[in-house]
């Protein structure tokens, strides 16, 4: 337990010296200051930011759009994901359907949603749901398909009602495949936000960053960038802790 | 099992039929959607004027480029961070500080820095791509059976031929399996940043379609950017199962 404590102290002083490394480089002027900013300016435009309220601003737009992008996705997707993966006949009709839609690079809608709704909110949020439903739709799907099949011979034998099967027995059995396709939909869903805020001109970090480039302010954009960064962390950390928190029955044992 | 595969096509059919009556019956006139006949009409029209295959083959040149360096560069790092666990441990808050980075939010990066065109487009599929292959790689080589490791330094083989004879062999039915992750987040990536800003491909084609109100030109492109990035999975996972059979299955399974 020390041996890992102070690894990981090395491991942070390492980080440490690659900062440092950054702040010599941009000292020296290695690379022009108008395309790399040192760590100092960095930080003094995150702190400036942040107390003018213009950062905290679009670090709120951000986590909006992700955050309600996510949610619609992530109900949607396992309301759809468990009526298709509970019913074999849905499934031999669907499936291969969606299997050609996975690999669809869903950025490739936004053009369709932009003709649809325009450069608003609206358009925002239906790309991040719409790209951030398939990991979480076809987790469940799977997860529903793979439920043991003597689980579903004790629910006949009981006489449960297809919404007490879904309920007490599919959902908790395969609640580890969906809650894996939850994580997968939340990196979809910040990139989304970004690309979108970025084209759309919504308020957010993504228009931030953008906005930071062409004005040349490159200690702005890289407090943008780091800030996305963070959320990205932060998020993939808030996820991982809830599934340890749900899924502790999985490591007792049966 | 052919049944089923006639099941699959049944829903897909069935919309474009419906989408086809329901745009004749009502004579539609639309800014943002098209008739399934229009959009055959306008991609045939594309391919023949060339202007498809060129953005094809822009999207694919960036996409397979990006993912050849960045690629590249994840597999070395895998292979230094799952042989030397020392450096794998002095490493890690530097990796975890940096890979949740968005790829997205470089785009304005390299945009200051290298301008519109093909560098900028794949500097950032790299960055994404990096990921992938370095975590599966360090988790492979990381795993090898440690009686291959003995059997190596019982017969002082080099560390040249080391990697080579026994490390990568060992570990690449799980490196291909990042490789194709990777090679299907190169193509998301790359369409991503030419729907976003890069003037270039098929991701440019299908704004510019949009932009000019051509619903069935912009349509086309986007049922053409579905079909490269199905064929491009298939293609993979076909050569997955020739070179690797059941042992890149059972990997994947894990």
């Amino acid at each position: 337990m020390r041996n890992k404590i102070l690894w990981r102290l090395v491991s942070f002083a390492m980080a440490a010296g690659f900062v440092m490394l950054w702040q010599m480089i941009a000292n020296l002027r290695l690379v022009s200051p108008v395309f790399l900013p040192g760590p100092d300016r960095a930080w003094a435009s995150l702190v400036r930011g942040f107390s003018t309220g213009d950062l905290s601003e679009k670090l709120n737009g951000t986590l909006w759009h992700m955050a309600l992008g996510w949610f619609l996705a992530s109900l949607a997707g396992i309301i759809f994901g468990a009526l298709i993966g509970s019913s074999k006949a849905m499934r031999s009709y669907l499936a291969p359907t969606l299997e050609f839609l996975r690999p669809l690079p869903v950025s490739a809608i936004i053009p369709v949603a932009i003709a649809l709704f325009g450069l608003t909110q609206g358009m925002a949020l239906f790309v991040i749901a719409f790209g951030a439903i398939w990991p979480t739709l076809l987790a469940t799907v799977h997860g529903f398909a793979a439920v043991e099949p003597r689980l579903y011979e004790v629910a006949r034998a009981l006489h449960m009602s297809r919404l007490a099967v879904i309920f007490k027995i599919a959902l908790p059995s395969a609640s580890p495949d969906i809650l894996s396709g939850m994580r997968l939909s939340l990196t979809v869903a910040l990139i989304l936000s970004v690309v979108c805020e970025m084209l759309a001109g919504l308020d957010g970090l993504g228009h931030w960053v953008l906005l930071s480039a062409r004005a040349f302010r490159s200690a702005d954009l890289f407090a943008g960038v780091i800030l996305l960064g963070v959320i990205g962390y932060v998020t993939a950390l808030m996820m991982e802790a809830v599934e340890r928190r749900l899924l502790v029955w999985r490591l007792r044992g049966h | 099992m052919t049944s089923d595969r006639l099941k699959g096509f049944v829903v897909p059919v069935l919309v474009l039929l419906a989408l086809e009556a329901g745009a004749r019956i009502t004579h539609m006139k639309s800014d943002s959607l098209a008739a399934p006949s229009e959009i055959v009409m306008a991609f045939g029209e594309a391919v023949a004027d060339g202007s498809l295959l060129q953005a094809t083959r822009d999207t694919l040149v960036s996409a397979f480029a990006g993912l050849a360096i960045g690629g590249l560069i994840g597999l070395l790092l895998g292979i230094a961070l799952g042989m030397i666990p020392v450096l794998d441990r002095m490493m890690e808050v530097t990796v975890e500080a940096i890979r949740p980075i968005p790829s997205v939010a470089l785009l304005p990066i390299a945009l200051i820095a290298m301008g519109f065109g093909y560098r900028m487009e794949i500097v950032i599929v790299a960055f994404a791509c990096v990921w992938p292959l370095l975590i599966f790689t360090r988790a492979a080589v990381a795993g090898i059976e440690p009686r291959l490791i003995e059997v190596a330094q019982a017969l002082r083989l080099s560390t040249d031929a080391r990697v080579t004879k026994i490390v990568i062999p060992a570990a690449l039915p799980r490196i291909f399996i990042a490789f194709r992750l990777a090679a299907g987040v190169a193509l998301i990536v790359a369409v991503t940043v030419e729907i976003t800003i890069n003037p270039l491909g098929l991701g440019a084609a299908i704004m510019t379609a949009q932009q000019a109100l051509r619903p069935d030109l912009m349509l086309a492109y986007l049922v053409w950017i579905g079909i490269v990035g199905f064929v491009l999975n298939a293609a993979l996972v076909f050569a997955q199962q020739r070179l690797f059979g059941r042992a890149a299955m059972v990997e994947e399974a894990r």
